[in-house]
C-alpha cells in the first residue's frame, strides 16, 4: 500500500488539477491491476461500509496507548479526526516500519479489511491492534480511514477519468461509461476498463453516464444559441432524471445519482417490459395524473420509500417521459445525432404503453414565443425549458454546449451542505441552521445560511445524518462532508465585499432537499455571478442586513 | 506562609518577574531590568532599560534592537548577582544563544525554561537539564499527538521537494521563522547540497549575524533585489508574513512549503494553506517535555502558552504538582 499512501499525500498536498492527474496517472502505469482496481474504486468516491465503529476504535486506542481518555479525547479534538490521531498516537519508529512489509492494497482490502466483518470482535481487536504496532504514519491513517468507511480522496471523478483515459488510451466518454453502476474491482475489471472492443461491463444493468445541461438565459443569449431551426426545445421537467435499460430481459432504472431505484417505480419496471431488448432510454421520471405532470412535492413522497405500497402507487403514479434514445438493438446511439435519436425515439415509443411517454418537443416558431411559454412555466409544473443542438451527439457530464437549460424565476439553485448548527428555543439540540456553497474551482466556497423550508421529519432526519457525518466541531458549529446537495431559493442578488463569495443573497431558503443530486452536480459561484451580472442592471437591491 | 516558600517567580502584568532579584524574564512591557531568554519578538520587546542574555543571543538581540540599547552579555553557565538572588544562563537549546534562566535564593532553585527542544540542532548549543525546586516550562506543544520526526530525514524531503520542483521547472518558496528556524534548516541542507539559496531580507540578515557567529550554512542570495533573476528551481526561504505579498511576484509559477510544529496535523496543513507542510519545530514535543519535567527532578511544574491545560492535568495525574501560569508568549511558530 506504499504507493497508494504516496497517491494520496500527493493528492493531499496539491490543488493543481494538472498535477493531481499526473500523480494518478503515474500510480495507474505502475500499480498492480488488482491495486489499481481497487484505487480507482476509492478515488471514484465509493466506499467501503464501516468495518469497525469509532467507539470501539477510541476505546482501543485508550488501551494501547496508555493515554487516559480525557488526554486522548483532547488530541481527538485537536486532531479533528479519529483515523489520523491514531496515527499520530501510533506512529511507530523507523526501525519498526523499516521491517514492515508493502502489503498491496488490494491484498490489505481483500484478504485483510473484508474478512475482518466475520471475525470476532477479539480477532478483530488482535489484528487491528497487529496494524497499528507496526504501520508507518500515512499506511496507519489510510488503514484506519478504511477501518471507519471515511476514506475520502480530494479529487473528481472527471480527474480520475481523465488519468484513467490517458493511461489507457481509451476516451474519457467510453471510461466514463465503464465506471458506472456496480462493479467489482480486481484484476478482470481492471483489464475491462482498458479492453479496447466496447465489450466491457458485461452487467446488464450498467448505464451510460448522463449528458447535463448548462444554464443559459435564452432572451440574454440568443446571439449564442444562433437560429431557432437549430435546436429541439422541450420542457424542463420537474421530477427525477432516470436512465431506463431494457437488457437481456430485465429493466433497470437508474437515478442520477448513480442509485439503482428500479424497485421505487415498479410501474415503470412493468410498462418497460414492453420495450425490446437491447434498448436504454434517458429520461425523467415525474408524478402524473390524468395525462397532465404533478408538482414535484408529489413525486418526493415516493423518493424516500424503499417499499413502494399499493397504497402509494394509487396516489401517486408515476409516469418515464422519455427524451433520448442512447442504445438500441444493443448498439450505442451517442453518436448520432440529436435529430437521428429522436426519430428512432419517436419511431420506438409510437404505441408505448401507459407509464412509458414522449417528453413533447414543442414546435413554435420564435425565441420570443418559446420566451412566453418559458414565462408560464409555473403553471405548467414544469422548471423552464431544455434546448437541444439538433446536430448533437450525447455528451458526457457537463460540456457545455448543446444542451441548454433555459429555467424559470424565481431564482433557485443548487447547494452543497458545508456547515450547521443547532437552532435556538426548542431546536436547540437540533442541527437547524445550515450553511451552503457552491462551487469555485476545485472547492465549495460558502454563499448563503438558511434555516427555513424543512419538514419537520427531514429535519431530524437532517440531523441524524449532520451528527454521523461531522468533520469537524468549531464550537457549536460543525463541518459536514460535502456530499448533501439542495435547492435553495433567494429573492434577490447583491455584490458584498462582506462575503468571502462575494456576493449576498436576499432571503435564501431551502426548496428542496436534493438527494437525487451528487455534490459535484451542485451549481458554481460563476452561474451565481452571471445572474448578478444580469439582474443587477434591474436594479435589483438587496438589504445589507437580510443576508 | 513561611518565607522560604514564597515564589522566586510571579506571572505580573509586565511578565514574570522575581521579587527578591527584583527582574524581569522575558518582560511583554518595558522594566528596568530584563533578563532575556531568547530574541524573538514576543519574548524579546523594546524599552526596557537593560537587557541580560547568554553571549551569542546578544549579539542577535542587539540586531533586532537596532543597536546595544543597555545589553549586556553572559557566558553559559557563570552565576551573576542581580538583586539578592544569584543567576545563571544555561543552554535551552531553542535557537543561537537561547536560554534557561536558574535562579538561586537563599539556598532555593527555579529554572524558567523559555523556550526549548531536545532534538539536535547545529545551530545552537543542546538544552541541559538542571536540578530544580520549581521548574517553569513552556507547553507550546503539550499534546501527543505532537511527536517530532528526526530533523535529517525532514529536511531530506525539503530537498526532495525543492528537487522535484526543479523538475517541473518551477521555484520552492520555504516559509519558516526568520530568527532560528531558518538558520536551522539551511545548516541541515549542508548534508545534502551546498548549492547557493535565495533568502527573504528578513532572513538574510538573521543568517549574516549566525554566520559571523561561527555557523555553517550553505552561501545564500539575496532575493530581496530589484535585479532579475530566474528563480525556476530555486529554493527561497522566507518569513510566512511575506506569503500573499506583491514580493512573491518575482518567483513566478512556485511551490510553497512551511516549517513548524503545526504541520504535524493535517487539518492545520490544509487550513494553513501551504501545499506542502513541514514538520519541523524548536520547541520541545510532547515526550521531551515530559522528560524534561521529570529530569529536573523539580517538586513543582509550572507551564506558561499553549497547552498548558494538558500537560498540567497529564502531570498532576503522574504526582506532580503542576499549576498553569498566565502569559502573553505567542504559539506561532
Amino acid at each position: 500500500m506504499r504507493a497508494f499512501s504516496q497517491l494520496y499525500e500527493e493528492l493531499d498536498t496539491t490543488t493543481a488539477t494538472n498535477l493531481k492527474v499526473a500523480a494518478m496517472s503515474r500510480y495507474f502505469r505502475n500499480a498492480a491491476p488488482a491495486d489499481a482496481a481497487w484505487a480507482v474504486y476509492i478515488l471514484s468516491g465509493r466506499r467501503l461500509k464501516r468495518f469497525i465503529g469509532p467507539a470501539l476504535l477510541r476505546k482501543w486506542l485508550i488501551e494501547e496507548s496508555g493515554f487516559a481518555d480525557w488526554l486522548v479525547e483532547e488530541s481527538t479534538s485537536t486532531v479533528g479526526d479519529l483515523a489520523e490521531t491514531i496515527a499520530l498516537l501510533m506512529e511507530n519508529d523507523e526501525s519498526v516500519v523499516a521491517s514492515a512489509p508493502d502489503i498491496p492494497l488490494s491484498t490489505w482490502i481483500a484478504e485483510r479489511l473484508l474478512p475482518l466483518r466475520d471475525e470476532p470482535v477479539e480477532r478483530q481487536h488482535d489484528e487491528v491492534m497487529s496494524w497499528w504496532r507496526t504501520l508507518p504514519y500515512r499506511e496507519c491513517f489510510l488503514v484506519n480511514k478504511l477501518l471507519t468507511g471515511s476514506l475520502r480522496v480530494g479529487v473528481s471523478e472527471l480527474l480520475v477519468t481523465r488519468a484513467l483515459a490517458e493511461v489507457m488510451e481509451v476516451p474519457r466518454s467510453e471510461i466514463a461509461r465503464r465506471l458506472m453502476g456496480d462493479w467489482i474491482p480486481g484484476e478482470s475489471y481492471w483489464s475491462a476498463l482498458q479492453a479496447s472492443d466496447g465489450t466491457v461491463n458485461a452487467d446488464p444493468s450498467t448505464p451510460y453516464p448522463f449528458y447535463l445541461a448548462s444554464p443559459v438565459d435564452a432572451a440574454a443569449d440568443i446571439a449564442v444559441l444562433g437560429d431557432r431551426d437549430k435546436w429541439q426545445v422541450e420542457f424542463k421537467w420537474d421530477g427525477i432524471r432516470g436512465q431506463l435499460i431494457r437488457r437481456q430481459g430485465q429493466c433497470y432504472i437508474w437515478s442520477r445519482g448513480e442509485d439503482l431505484v428500479t424497485e421505487r417505480f415498479p410501474e415503470i419496471a412493468a410498462a418497460a417490459a414492453w420495450l425490446p431488448d437491447g434498448v436504454v432510454l434517458d429520461g425523467e421520471l415525474v408524478a402524473w395524473r390524468n395525462g397532465v405532470v404533478q408538482p414535484f412535492n408529489e413525486l418526493q413522497q415516493r423518493i424516500g420509500r424503499k417499499k413502494v405500497t399499493p397504497a402509494i402507487l394509487e396516489k401517486i403514479p408515476v409516469h418515464f417521459l422519455a427524451y433520448d434514445l442512447l442504445e438500441q438493438g444493443y448498439e450505442d446511439l451517442r453518436t448520432l445525432s440529436m435529430r437521428e435519436r429522436r426519430a428512432r425515439l419517436e419511431a420506438l415509443l409510437a404505441n408505448a404503453p401507459a407509464g412509458l411517454g414522449l417528453s413533447p418537443v414543442l414546435t413554435v416558431e420564435s425565441w420570443e414565443e418559446l420566451a412566453v411559454i418559458r414565462s408560464e412555466a409555473r403553471s405548467r409544473s414544469v422548471e423552464g425549458l431544455m434546448l437541444k443542438a439538433l446536430d448533437s451527439p450525447y455528451g458526457t457530464g457537463r460540456q457545455r454546449g448543446a444542451w441548454w437549460k433555459w429555467k424559470i424565476e424565481p431564482y433557485s439553485f443548487d447547494a452543497v451542505m458545508l456547515y450547521a448548527q443547532p437552532g435556538h428555543g426548542r431546536r436547540s439540540n437540533l442541527y437547524t441552521d445550515y450553511t451552503f456553497g457552491v462551487w469555485r474551482g476545485d472547492e465549495i466556497v460558502p454563499v448563503a445560511k438558511a434555516y427555513a423550508g424543512l419538514s419537520n421529519k427531514e429535519i431530524e432526519q437532517l440531523d441524524k445524518w449532520i451528527r454521523s457525518h461531522t468533520k469537524e466541531k468549531f464550537g457549536p458549529v460543525r463541518s459536514v462532508e460535502p456530499t448533501q446537495v439542495f435547492e435553495l431559493g433567494y429573492e434577490g442578488i447583491a455584490a458584498s465585499t462582506r462575503h468571502k463569495s462575494g456576493i449576498a443573497l436576499r432571503f435564501p431558503r431551502i426548496l428542496r432537499w436534493r438527494t437525487d443530486k451528487p455534490a459535484s452536480e451542485a451549481d458554481t459561484l460563476g452561474a451565481l455571478q452571471a445572474v448578478l451580472e444580469t439582474h443587477s442592471a434591474a436594479g435589483d437591491a438587496v438589504d445589507a442586513d437580510a443576508s | 506562609m513561611a518565607p522560604d516558600q514564597s515564589p522566586l517567580v510571579v506571572a505580573t502584568g509586565r511578565g514574570l518577574y522575581c521579587p527578591p532579584g527584583d527582574f524581569y524574564i522575558d518582560p511583554w512591557q518595558p522594566v528596568q531590568t530584563a533578563i532575556i531568554t531568547h530574541a524573538h519578538g514576543d519574548h524579546l520587546r523594546h524599552g526596557s532599560a537593560r537587557y541580560i542574555l547568554a553571549r551569542p543571543g546578544a549579539d542577535i538581540a542587539r540586531h533586532r534592537l537596532g543597536g546595544d540599547k543597555g545589553t549586556s552579555s553572559v557566558d553559559y553557565g557563570v552565576r551573576f548577582s542581580v538583586g539578592r538572588t544569584s543567576v545563571s544562563l544555561h543552554p535551552a537549546g531553542h535557537i543561537l544563544g537561547s536560554a534557561q534562566v536558574r535562579i538561586e535564593h537563599e539556598g532555593r532553585v527555579w529554572v524558567v525554561s523559555g523556550d526549548y527542544k531536545r532534538q539536535p540542532d547545529p545551530t545552537c548549543a543542546p538544552f541541559e537539564p538542571l536540578a530544580c525546586e520549581t521548574f517553569i516550562s513552556e507547553a507550546t506543544f503539550a499534546l501527543p499527538v505532537y511527536r517530532w520526526p528526526p530533523t535529517p530525514q525532514v529536511v531530506g524531503e525539503i530537498h526532495r521537494w525543492w528537487m522535484s520542483n526543479r523538475e517541473r521547472g518551477i521555484a520552492s518558496v520555504l516559509f519558516c521563522y526568520s530568527l532560528g528556524k531558518a538558520q536551522r534548516v539551511l545548516a541541515e541542507m549542508l548534508a545534502f547540497t551546498e548549492e547557493p539559496i535565495y533568502v527573504h531580507g528578513a532572513v538574510g540578515s538573521l543568517t549574516d549575524v549566525y554566520r559571523r557567529l561561527g555557523v555553517k550554512m550553505p552561501p545564500t542570495l539575496s532575493a530581496t533585489t530589484e535585479r532579475k533573476v530566474d528563480y525556476r528551481g530555486a529554493l527561497i526561504m522566507a518569513p510566512p508574513s511575506a506569503a500573499g505579498t506583491t514580493w512573491m511576484r518575482r518567483f513566478g509559477d512556485h511551490s510553497t512549503g512551511f516549517c513548524s510544529g503545526w504541520m504535524r496535523v493535517r487539518g492545520d496543513r490544509r487550513r494553513r494553506g501551504y501545499d506542502r507542510g513541514f514538520v519541523i519545530s524548536d520547541h520541545a514535543d510532547w515526550p521531551a517535555l515530559i522528560d524534561t519535567c521529570l529530569a529536573t527532578g523539580a517538586k513543582r511544574i509550572l507551564l506558561t502558552h499553549g497547552y498548558s491545560d494538558a500537560l498540567t492535568r497529564y502531570l498532576r495525574e503522574r504526582g506532580l504538582e503542576a499549576s498553569a501560569l498566565e502569559t502573553a508568549f505567542g504559539a506561532e511558530e
